[in-house]
């Protein structure tokens, strides 16, 4: 069974097709990279897939059912353009919401061990308003993985961090490909993408271009599949 | 985790959130005061029927209310939290009653302080039937609540949010707050609640059941499409 499946799938805003006719999946256990220009519809397609949005027509499923269903959204770890964290929060009151929204057990444990594991044990009771740019967004990554989801959808990760939340970035994605988990990751930053990809797909205009496996040429050459496939 | 656990986990949240700031609460509370001033001066209360200040109070409960309304879903925009709680696997039904709880402690709060004033400036012996003052006040705060966040939760994606919502709501909540007006103006006159006048109590009952049941079926389709 794929870990996600998109069949079919169109989303309008008004009358203008932002996704049109998509089929993707991603095997559980693989790394599928959205490519695609500014526009191409790599966000659209991600919120969808996390069940953010309604689609127009199709079916979108994870672990083989809907994304809104809660036990699906217990498996789905997201990362988007915010944050999503409290600034009026501190670290550890931000974490300990969201172990707690999630049901984990130990929901203060969990908190810290993250934490820890992002180096944000120091700042621990710190606003989060209070913090710079690198520690909040270690502390998104820290948010997403903390339920220690199967399903990773992560939109422009590699977007605007600092060398160190890069490091734990890709340190905590390795991990979890390691682990057997699946990750869906939009980016413009193709090279550490194809590092850690198994998959690639490129979106042009909302449609599918091109959707097969990450070959060796590509991660030599990230900017082959634009020039194969896309509009240059 | 149980709903009513999870009800509770977001609505601590807010109250966590607004209390740090008390970006909302100092500004409805200031708002209300504010304007029970201003207004003592403009109204002589020996003129205008005391039953009638209580549809000044009612008024000033609820735009001074719209001021954390306008907060409750709204703080969820700045870095785009609001993914994370839909992405979350809980209810849209637990997430509305947590922000609407919230919501409520915080509107009562600023009625409650704004219930003194308004006897102080008004020359008004408001408590003389204090408990049934407080159920109605009690009621008319929850169909201001409800109403307030699930249409807050319908403007959170608009640029005019601060004007949109108290455009939407206050027609809204007519009924109720007819009834508010209507129960509160007899209750601070010493008047007890009759069988004239039950029939508001009735109607106020009736609103929160409704809308509250309607906003908890609808939250999930306003807030996903």
């Amino acid at each position: 069974m794929n870990a996600v499946a998109v069949e079919g799938v169109w989303k309008f805003y008004g009358d203008f097709p932002a996704l049109r006719d998509v089929n993707l999946e991603a095997a559980s256990g693989a790394c599928l990279a959205l490519i695609g220009r500014n526009g191409a519809g790599k966000t659209t397609l991600l919120r969808a897939i996390a069940g953010f949005s309604k689609t127009g027509k199709g079916v979108i499923k994870i672990l083989g059912t809907s994304p809104r269903e809660p036990a699906t959204r217990r498996n789905i770890g997201f990362i988007g353009h915010g944050i999503a964290v409290y600034d009026e929060l501190s670290a550890r009151e931000n974490l300990t919401l969201y172990a707690r929204l999630y049901g984990l057990p130990d929901p203060r444990q969990t908190a810290i061990e993250w934490l820890e594991r992002t180096g944000l044990e120091r700042v621990r009771d710190g606003l989060v308003r209070e913090f710079s740019r690198g520690m909040r967004q270690r502390l998104a990554v820290a948010r997403a993985f903390l339920h220690k989801p199967s399903v990773l959808l992560l939109d422009e990760p590699f977007t605007a961090l600092d060398d160190r939340a890069i490091a734990v970035l890709q340190s905590l994605l390795r991990d979890s490909l390691a682990e057997g988990r699946t990750i869906v990751l939009s980016t413009h930053q193709l090279r550490e993408a194809l590092e850690l990809a198994s998959d690639v797909a490129l979106l042009v205009r909302g449609q599918v271009a091109f959707h097969g496996p990450c070959t060796p040429e590509m991660v030599a050459d990230p900017g082959l599949v634009y020039r194969r496939h896309g509009e240059g | 985790m149980s709903f009513a656990r999870l009800v509770l986990v977001v609505m601590a949240k807010d109250l966590r959130a607004e209390l740090r700031t008390k970006e909302a609460l100092n500004a409805s509370l200031a708002f209300a005061v504010v304007i029970l001033v201003l207004l003592s001066f403009v109204i002589e209360s020996d003129d205008v029927p005391q039953k009638a200040l209580g549809n000044l109070l009612w008024l000033v409960f609820a735009f001074a209310g719209t001021l954390v309304l306008n907060r409750s879903f709204a703080r969820e925009v700045p870095n785009d939290c609001l993914d994370a709680l839909v992405a979350a696997p809980i209810s849209g039904a637990a997430l509305f009653l947590g922000k609407a709880l919230a919501s409520f402690l915080l509107v009562l709060a600023m009625e409650l302080v704004a219930l003194p004033v308004f006897g102080i400036f008004y020359n008004v012996r408001w408590a003389q039937q204090f408990w049934p003052l407080m159920l109605v006040t009690v009621l008319g705060t929850w169909g201001v609540t409800v109403i307030g966040t699930v249409f807050s939760a319908l403007t959170v994606n608009i640029r005019l949010r601060e004007v949109m919502l108290p455009m939407l709501t206050y027609p809204m909540l007519l009924p109720a707050l007819l009834g508010a007006m209507e129960l509160t103006g007899d209750l601070v006159t010493g008047t007890p609640i009759g069988p004239d006048t039950v029939t508001w109590l009735k109607l106020l009952v009736g609103f929160d059941v409704l809308f509250t049941a309607a906003s908890v079926t609808l939250i999930e389709f306003i807030l996903v499409g």
